[in-house]
């Protein structure tokens, strides 16, 4: 079985968001980066589990991006992938970005493709869809188990209110969240054989964006805690209901 | 026209879709054109009521009550081409999350998810997104004919006024690839994103079995629960729980957090709360930075006068 990770690039979970040229860019100065959280813990450690279970399926790993992307692709082979693609073109508009995912996965003969259930910069949620569209596959989204019996992928997904276990022969598309797997750290051997594993870059397929980014604002700032002694909670309460309004 | 997607959860149409309607009717009037409904399945409710919201026409497709990704989309794009949809609006809620991108291909729409406010259309259209876990918002621009926007839950709040809709009901069919081999209901679980009220609690609870002061504080405010990362992490709390960066992202109107330092990841899913209330003993916590207000103090104290004193003034 062939799989395909859908990997992102996304600065760290502690990095500081500030925005650049009047508002209008991230500004990344100083900003660690690493694989968009849900790609890396749940879609590629479950992809590396199902290796791990029969030696014969295969990883893949796509990354649609600058030449910046590559040290996040070598980082998600020392984890386990076994090759890596990156379609070098720089955008944030996720259609372009499913486009060329989709091209891509066309003459690639994927059994899987895995995506994260977003990126933690873009909260978009939007590309496994539309790869999935685009392909004119099934997709099942924000998954939190899956196994493969044959070719039949088994799939827990999140419902309202629940789950559902779902039964869809491949080829499919699956976003991923928490439950799938647990995050792993990449080990030597792993690092060492990242790099030379094969990474090719492949060049974009047109495609018009649909979306453009205009510009970025910060929330307004909290105007500081009231605090309420933990003696006299019944004031909590009046503030809660007379100010705040919210009980 | 402006097509509005209403989630239809076992026959019941849910608050965030009732949020999506209002505002795509109020996107309908920015651009002097009406709104119209689309729901799947058959529902238990009288649709016409949801003229009250400020659309026109309700279609129903009745018929095809197992969701599917795949087919839906197909019914959903077919509707805004019959219709000639110049916006299609979806809630930001699990189906949404499925059905926006696939539609959004389907009609060469470009989509922006995860919508706060109403979109800017004095210079073409612009929508205010949340973006960086709730960190920042973005403004997106939409360049296709088509646009779609999907809104995220407790961001807009419904307008009820007056009206009745006129309600369209066709039988549809889907095929569908995905077989459903069971459904599973978490007990009790009030859907967190949809909660106006949301108590969470962290790891300063030091174990599973001092959760019932947790869940009598949420029982009497009828607030859903949450979590911190450790907490989910050491199975003391259901995943579906937890929020922050890596886990649910909320926004209700008030976020009671005990015994939650406030790490940069948890604030990231919390922060667009309207009002945050800290209780945490060490009064050097950084999420009171982050609260509108706090007690410093033990939770195991403070957390049952609380819920007493709720009871009292309700
Ligand atoms: C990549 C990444 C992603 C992450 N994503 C998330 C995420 O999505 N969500 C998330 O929550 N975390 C996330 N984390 C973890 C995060 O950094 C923190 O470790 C976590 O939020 C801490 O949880 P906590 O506040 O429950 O526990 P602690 O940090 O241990 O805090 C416990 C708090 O309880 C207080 N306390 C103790 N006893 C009492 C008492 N009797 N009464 C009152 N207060 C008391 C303490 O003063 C303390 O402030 C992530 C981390 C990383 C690296």
């Amino acid at each position: 079985m062939k799989i395909l990770v859908c990997i992102s690039k996304t600065p760290d979970t502690t990095a500081k968001i500030a925005f650049t040229d009047n508002n209008t860019k991230f500004d990344t100065n100083g900003v660690q980066w690493i694989i968009n959280p849900y790609d890396e813990w749940y879609a590629l450690v479950r992809a590396i589990e199902l290796k791990e279970a029969d030696a014969s399926n295969s990883i893949h790993l796509i990354s649609v991006g600058g030449s910046d992307a590559e040290p996040i692709l070598r980082k998600a082979l020392a984890l386990g992938g076994d090759e890596a693609i990156r379609v070098n073109i720089d955008i944030d508009d996720s259609y372009t970005i499913a486009t060329q995912i989709a091209e891509v996965a066309k003459s690639g003969g994927y059994d899987l493709i895995l995506t994260g259930k977003e990126t933690i910069d873009h909260n978009g949620s939007t590309l496994g869809g539309m790869v999935a569209e685009l392909l004119n596959l099934p997709y099942i989204s924000l998954a939190t188990k899956l196994d493969m019996n044959g070719s039949i992928a088994h799939v827990t997904r999140e419902i309202d209110g629940g789950q559902e276990l779902d039964e869809v022969a491949t080829p499919v598309v699956i976003s991923a969240q928490k439950g799938m797997a647990e995050a792993r750290i990449p080990n030597m051997r792993g690092i060492m054989a990242a790099r030379t594993k094969p990474l090719s870059v492949v060049e974009p397929v047109a495609c018009d964006a649909l979306t453009s980014t205009v510009s970025f604002e910060m929330p307004p700032a909290k105007a500081g805690v009231k605090l309420v002694d933990a003696e006299n909670v019944a004031e909590l309460v009046r503030l809660l209901k007379e100010e705040a309004k919210v009980v | 026209m402006v097509l509005i997607y209403l989630d239809n959860i076992n026959g019941a149409i849910k608050k965030s879709s009732l949020e999506a309607l209002s505002y795509g009717a109020a996107v309908a009037k920015q651009l002097g054109t009406d709104a119209q409904a689309l729901v799947i399945g058959d529902v238990s409710s009288d649709l016409s009521a949801l003229g009250q919201y400020g659309v026109s026409k309700v279609h129903q497709l009745s018929g095809v009550n197992e969701f599917d990704a795949q087919g839906f989309a197909r019914l959903v794009a077919d509707k805004a081409t019959e219709g000639n949809a110049s916006v299609v609006v979806f809630s930001h809620s699990l189906s949404g999350k499925a059905l926006a991108p696939r539609v959004s291909v389907r009609l060469k729409a470009g989509l922006v998810t995860g919508a706060v406010a109403l979109p800017d259309t004095s210079n073409g259209f612009v929508v205010k997104k949340s973006v960086f876990s709730g960190k920042a918002f973005a403004n997106v621009r939409i360049n296709s004919a088509i646009k779609i926007v999907s809104l995220n839950p407790n961001a807009f709040t419904a307008v009820l006024g007056a009206g009745s809709a006129e309600v369209v009901t066709t039988a549809a069919t889907i095929s569908s690839n995905v077989k459903i081999a069971s459904v599973s209901k978490s007990s009790g679980a009030r859907t967190l994103t949809e909660s106006e009220i949301v108590v969470s609690a962290g790891r300063g609870m030091k174990g599973p079995e001092n959760w019932g002061m947790i869940e009598e504080l949420a029982d009497v405010l009828n607030a859903g629960l949450a979590c911190s990362r450790p907490v989910a992490d050491a199975h003391w709390r259901p995943h579906h729980e937890h929020v922050g960066q890596t886990g649910v992202a909320i926004a209700p109107n008030l976020y009671i957090a005990v015994g939650i330092s406030g790490a940069i990841q948890h604030l990231a899913g919390v922060n667009r709360s309207k009002t945050i209330v800290v209780i945490n003993k060490d009064p050097e916590a950084p999420f009171f930075k982050a609260a509108d207000y706090g007690i410093v103090g033990d939770a195991f104290e403070v957390i049952p006068k609380l819920t007493a004193a709720l009871k009292a003034g309700s």
